[in-house]
């Protein structure tokens, strides 16, 4: 699609939505939200930029195959799970650090599996549509 | 102190699949990480059988939320059992993949697709609440629908479809039993619907979701009437995933059957009744089908329904003797079954064709390799001193002393049809002269193959093999493990009082309300 207003808006809305997906994730701990709703939204901000400005200027902007954050977030989520069982407590126990760190709030190892999530979901959606889209 | 080793089989083919995801691209390094993958993963499950063999029932509750809420994995000595084994026949098959699979489908995934497959397989046989039960099914469907689909050749993709409209129908069929269980129950985990039921009133509608979950399980278990999906596809995808397939699969739909109804439902004479007349039907349709079939691997494809059928039989039955010739059965048809299926890959790639005319010649060509592939195919006969026999000997053993005619009649005509139909692939694949088909010649790869290849394409048949002879020649060691499982089946109290320590197991029937 070549419509100078979308191209204009895309630039705008990437680091928005980008930031706005990152913050649904860190809201869903308690409220509605988590890794595969912002995962979902994130992959949208780069969907519209490939809409906006085509497929190789968005692959350019990744620098790296949208695929290989899907080990990346298994790996993340899977050792989050992990990490309880070295303090002798079930998978997947949540960990939870004793003070909170300021501005960011009290960190747990729940967070992390969410991050996992973030990036499998980011890596897989992108991977389906770049591959659909691509026209050879 | 947690037991964390139980559910290290699901944990370590997670992390070798996410570490194979790294090496997308590099199949070479793919098929050796594959196999130590495999490798430790079937050390974690031989450590935790043998913790299992004891009589000790492990429980582990995932997040630490107590057992009717939270996610429960409980490993007792069947579960042991099967995750060794399953880890046992992925760790044979992933060698034999390693070197028959091409590098066409390894660049698409196909060894971490492999892991998934035994994680959803360990996942399965040791999860502790029935939805968890479903997710792993779930798991296992999916990697399989990816694993008989890689290449996209036209028979497969034909194979595929039937494949995964029946299994998704099957899920379907599994997760409404579910929903109508729990609106009855109000709990998903099994030790705590164990001790619910068994004080419920409501017999009606608990049938009816035993019904749905034996259909459910059925299709995927490919017994009598539900059975039509599995010979239609497992002939399609490559010898090392129809070897997983034919060995595994099914086995899980078993397995879901023995645990789900008798923790639930098995105390009801219908049910029992349901199962007997389900096996015996299987047993016989299963091994007349094998007869009729000139393709191979189809051959096989319908002898493994009818030997689903001697496993139902026993759980029918439900006496500690049957039950042991069930479990028996299902352990050694995982080794034989797996084998016979990477034996009929070696066929092809011997002969070029998979078809019976096609065929002959095998043991005056190849007289060594000849004698371990008759070992593997008489042992599923159940020629005596070789595996197949001892659980045969329990199932007709109980049968006669509890006067089910039906299910003796039905195991002897049985293993006189598979012996028909074993006899018949013998004689037209080993000792017919051999068949000069241009087609088949020109597919013959079997010559080209460099000796390291030719030898990680024999290994782990010889593995297998080994483990068949294990399970005939010492026996006893294995009917003691069986006796244990049978007994654990019949009292469920050791179940429940693993994953519920803090619950009273009061299910004694005197004491319904």
């Amino acid at each position: 699609m070549n419509t100078v207003i979308l191209k204009t808006a895309s630039k705008y809305l990437l680091p928005l939505l980008l930031l706005f997906s990152v913050f649904v994730l860190l809201r869903g701990h308690y409220l509605p939200g988590g890794g595969f709703v912002g995962g979902l939204i994130a992959s949208i901000a780069f969907v519209l930029h490939a809409f906006a400005n085509g497929l190789p200027d968005t692959q350019r902007l990744l620098r790296m195959h949208p695929g290989f954050l899907m080990p990346v977030g298994l790996m993340i989520s899977l050792l989050s799970g992990i990490f309880p069982m070295l303090f002798s407590k079930p998978f997947m126990t949540g960990v939870w650090k004793s003070d909170p760190i300021p501005v960011i709030g009290s960190l747990g190892s729940a967070l992390f599996f969410d991050i996992g999530v973030y990036l499998v979901v980011i890596g897989a959606s992108l991977t389906i549509i770049f591959t659909i889209s691509e026209t050879k | 102190m947690i037991p964390h080793f139980t559910i290290l089989p699901i944990l370590l083919p997670l992390l070798s699949a996410v570490v194979l995801m790294f090496f997308w691209s590099k199949p070479r390094n793919q098929r050796v990480l594959s196999v130590i993958g495999h490798g430790l993963t079937l050390m974690a499950s031989y450590y935790l059988a043998q913790k299992t063999f004891t009589g000790e029932i492990f429980s582990v509750q995932a997040g630490n939320w107590s057992a009717p809420f939270g996610i429960t994995f409980v490993a007792d000595a069947l579960s042991g059992m099967l995750v060794l084994l399953a880890s046992l026949a992925a760790f044979a098959v992933s060698i034999f993949s390693a070197a028959s699979i091409g590098n066409g489908r390894a660049s698409f995934g196909y060894f971490p697709i492999l892991q998934f497959l035994l994680m959803g397989l360990n996942g399965s046989f040791l999860a502790g609440d029935i939805f968890n039960l479903y997710v792993w099914f779930e798991v296992i469907i999916i990697s399989s629908f990816v694993l008989i689909t890689l290449g996209g050749e036209k028979a497969q993709l034909e194979g595929a479809v039937k494949y995964v409209t029946l299994n998704l129908l099957a899920s379907v069929i599994f997760l409404t039993g579910i929903a109508v269980l729990y609106g009855i129950m109000g709990s998903l985990n099994l030790a705590d619907l164990a001790v619910k039921i068994s004080a419920s009133p409501d017999k009606g509608l608990i049938n009816t979701a035993a019904i749905l979950f034996l259909v459910g399980f059925g299709i995927k278990s490919a017994i009598f009437p539900m059975y039509f999906w599995l010979p239609a596809s497992y002939h399609t995808p490559p010898a090392a995933v129809s070897a997983i397939f034919g060995g595994l699969l099914t086995k899980v739909g078993v397995y879901a059957l023995i645990r789900v109804f008798s923790l639930l439902f098995i105390e009801d004479p219908f049910i029992r009744d349901v199962f007997i007349v389900l096996a015996v039907l299987s047993m016989i349709t299963g091994a007349v089908g094998a007869i009729g079939q000139q393709n191979i691997r189809k051959v096989f494809s319908y002898l493994i329904i009818s030997h689903i059928g001697f496993m139902i039989a026993g759980l029918g039955m439900y006496s500690t003797l049957a039950l042991m010739g069930a479990v028996f059965y299902l352990f050694h048809d995982i080794l034989v079954k797996t084998n016979v299926f990477l034996i009929s890959g070696v066929i092809f790639k011997m002969r070029g064709s998979f078809r019976l005319e096609n065929l002959g010649g095998l043991y005056n060509k190849f007289p060594l390799i000849s004698i371990v592939f008759a070992i593997v195919m008489f042992s599923l006969v159940g020629t005596p001193p070789l595996s197949g026999f001892w659980p045969k000997l329990y199932l007709l053993q109980s049968s006669f002393t509890e006067g089910e005619l039906w299910i003796f009649g039905a195991i002897l005509l049985a293993s006189f049809l598979t012996l028909i139909a074993i006899v018949k692939v013998w004689l037209a694949a080993f000792w017919k002269k051999p068949v000069e088909n241009k087609i088949a010649m020109e597919r013959i790869v079997w010559h080209q193959l460099i000796p390291i290849e030719k030898f990680l394409i024999l290994l782990p048949i010889l593995i297998l093999t080994t483990a068949t002879l294990y399970i005939g020649f010492y026996a006893e060691n294995i009917s003691d493990i069986c006796k244990l499982i049978a007994e654990q089946i019949q009292d469920k109290s050791g179940y429940i009082e693993a994953v519920m320590p803090q619950i009273e197991t009061n299910i004694n029937p005197e004491n319904i309300p």
